[in-house]
């Protein structure tokens, strides 16, 4: 059977995701996604040894559009739904380039 | 070999019990030359002045939205690949690789993972600077994937906002990931010229550093050799790189930095996370920055948005057919058909391919292609960069160099005087006169260029010459080569034009003739 989820690799996720969790948090949800996991792991009962692997869920192929430019949406438009901008830009925390 | 460059470059690297290898690879991101962009119909422009005006939902990341593969992109990406020797997926697929930057609208770039469209190819390039031999460089893989858009950080220190544009969010993106052979500073910029130059010859990019339309980071590490044991330093990433120079000067200070590093530190390959540094232009170093997050830690899964994509042979000789003749094929070509010196046709294609165009042309039409390739290599190269201009706004247009060239051939001119003629076409076309083949006629007949080289005429002018000197006629039958000199000066003076050559052959001709009568 698949191993339990640990706190830890929650708290990883957690911090990868950009989530600060709570200890309260981290203890709930690593028990509630350690039985989402254990509920998908039903599914490595099934014997899947002459299977392939299947890179996508839909059977549709080549879905390609032609090199023609469509409207774009004007700045505003654009810009509407920022926090924070400046009329030309959206503005977002300074970013830190250097350790 | 890596050892000489190196200690070249670095002195401080003076330990000499010590041998070593560079070990580098680089990735280089081209942007292609689509109209639109690769997942929605935004127009594909570099616009720095009008940020944020080229998106819609779609590469705005909003939800509910759904990006449609870009037919075009797709057949530049094959083109590409195969021009890279790769082999071609009949299966490929994008993933979602997902990290956040304010850049990224969605949070996750679409990209390849495990499945990319084109694998295992290669790139040759030249040895050494003099094209001396050709070395293979293995490519690991080439995908496509979307442009992130761009921050402009604030650089007053004063803690203000950082500005995002997201017109470039979503613009179709090459991934040509090398193998570690490049084995020095010097040879990983020759494999970024040369993969310029084919890229620029399909015409799939316009390779611009300064638009960031190609762009480089280099993986670099050192085996270094202690008796019988290789020991290989930590890996680290360069990045920032905004120059094929830059890329040369970052891994020649990466050299002596990495073995200064593990002589103090000890550290090997495995001992220290990966590293990536930044490169500084202006005090041309490599700083640290932030450790690179593990691969793992992209969380990569198969994008439920696009629908893969099969490749049929169909489709790859389609493609394969609309492949121009690339660079190393026509510097091939031009050393065989136009008798070059491998230098010269490296140096003629090496200028791209409007370039070579230009000299085929002027070869072809004056039939010398040697004399085409020393004019256009030495003259209008020299020309061009005086005038900052590139072949398409070069004056003096192919045919009529042809035009000028062919009447050398013809003897109806030297060759210095064709560079006369050359340069004040040039002075005529910059003071408003454009070159033309009866420009050139012109020149010629009102500075009396014209080689003489009708033996009829020449005849009666050096009978004269020689009657007026008979001393000097005879001290050349005696043996005095010196004195043909100043008789042929005398027929030159006389009949302005008459070809020097032909002058001195009629003139031994006829002391050494009537003597013998």
């Amino acid at each position: 059977m698949e191993k339990t989820l640990t706190r830890e690799e929650v708290e990883k996720v957690a911090v990868l995701a950009r989530l600060k969790l709570s200890d309260t948090e981290l203890d709930r949800f690593t028990a509630q996604l350690g039985k989402v996991l254990e509920y998908v792991a039903i599914l490595n009962e099934v014997n899947t040894d002459d299977v392939e692997p299947m890179a996508h869920a839909v059977e549709m192929k080549n879905v390609f559009r032609d090199d023609v430019p469509t409207p774009s949406l004007s700045r505003e438009q654009a810009l509407a739904n920022a926090p924070k901008t400046d009329g030309k830009f959206f503005l977002v925390p300074q970013i830190l380039e250097e350790v | 070999m890596a050892k000489r460059v190196a200690q070249r470059v670095e002195p401080m690297a003076t330990d000499t019990t010590k041998d070593y290898t560079v070990v580098i690879g680089l990735e280089v991101h081209v942007q292609l030359l689509t109209k639109t962009k690769v997942f929605c119909g935004c127009v594909n422009l570099f616009n720095p002045e009008n940020p944020n005006v080229q998106t819609c939902p779609v590469c705005l990341g909003m939800p509910g939205v759904l990006p449609v593969m870009n037919r075009e992109a797709f057949r530049l990406a094959l083109k590409t690949a195969l021009a890279l020797n790769c082999r071609i997926a009949r299966f490929t697929k994008w993933d979602r690789k997902q990290y956040y930057y304010p850049d990224l609208p969605k949070n996750y770039q679409i990209s390849q993972y495990d499945l990319p469209f084109s694998h295992d190819g290669w790139l040759e390039v030249a040895s050494d600077e003099e094209f001396s031999e050709k070395r293979r460089i293995g490519i690991i893989r080439v995908h496509l994937e979307e442009d992130a858009g761009k921050n402009l950080h604030d650089e007053t220190g004063r803690g203000t906002d950082s500005r995002v544009d997201l017109n470039r969010a979503g613009t179709p993106l090459l991934e040509i990931v090398s193998k570690p052979d490049i084995r020095s500073p010097a040879e990983a910029r020759r494999y970024l010229e040369e993969l310029k130059l084919l890229l620029t010859y399909l015409g799939v990019s316009d390779c611009n550093m300064q638009e960031g339309s190609l762009r480089c980071d280099a993986n670099i590490n050192l085996h270094l050799q202690e008796g019988d044991e290789t020991i290989a330093t930590p890996i680290v990433e360069v990045k920032n790189l905004n120059s094929f120079r830059a890329v040369e000067l970052a891994l020649q200070y990466e050299v002596g930095r990495q073995l200064d590093e593990f002589r103090s530190t000890g550290h090997r390959l495995g001992d220290v996370p990966k590293q990536t540094r930044g490169w500084d232009e202006k005090r041309e170093i490599t700083f640290g920055q932030r450790g690179k997050e593990e691969a793992s830690d992209y969380r990569y899964f198969p994008d439920p948005d696009l629908v893969p994509v099969t490749v049929s042979d169909k489709l790859l000789e389609e493609i394969r057919g609309e492949l121009c003749e690339l660079p190393a094929a026509r510097r091939e070509r031009f050393r065989q058909q136009y008798g070059l010196s491998q230098y010269d046709a490296s140096v003629i294609i090496d200028q791209g391919r409007r370039f070579a165009d230009y000299f085929e042309r002027v070869a072809q039409e004056c039939e010398d292609g040697k004399q085409a390739a020393n004019w256009v290599t030495q003259d209008v190269l020299r020309e061009m960069n005086q005038r900052k201009v590139d072949i398409d706004k070069f004056p003096i247009s192919a045919d009529d160099l042809a035009f000028l060239l062919k009447k050398i051939s013809a003897r109806e001119l030297t060759t210095k005087s064709a560079r006369d003629v050359f340069a004040e076409l040039l002075a005529g076309a910059d003071s408003g006169t454009p070159p033309s083949a009866g420009r050139i006629d012109q020149i010629i007949n009102e500075r009396g260029l014209a080689l003489v080289s009708d033996a009829g005429q020449l005849e009666g002018v050096i009978t004269a010459v020689i009657a007026r000197n008979e001393k000097a006629a005879n001290d050349f039958r005696n043996g005095k080569q010196a004195a043909i000199g100043r008789l042929i000066g005398e027929v030159m003076r006389e009949v302005k034009g008459a070809d020097p050559k032909l002058v001195r052959q009629m003139l031994i001709e006829k002391i050494v003739g009537s003597e013998e009568a």
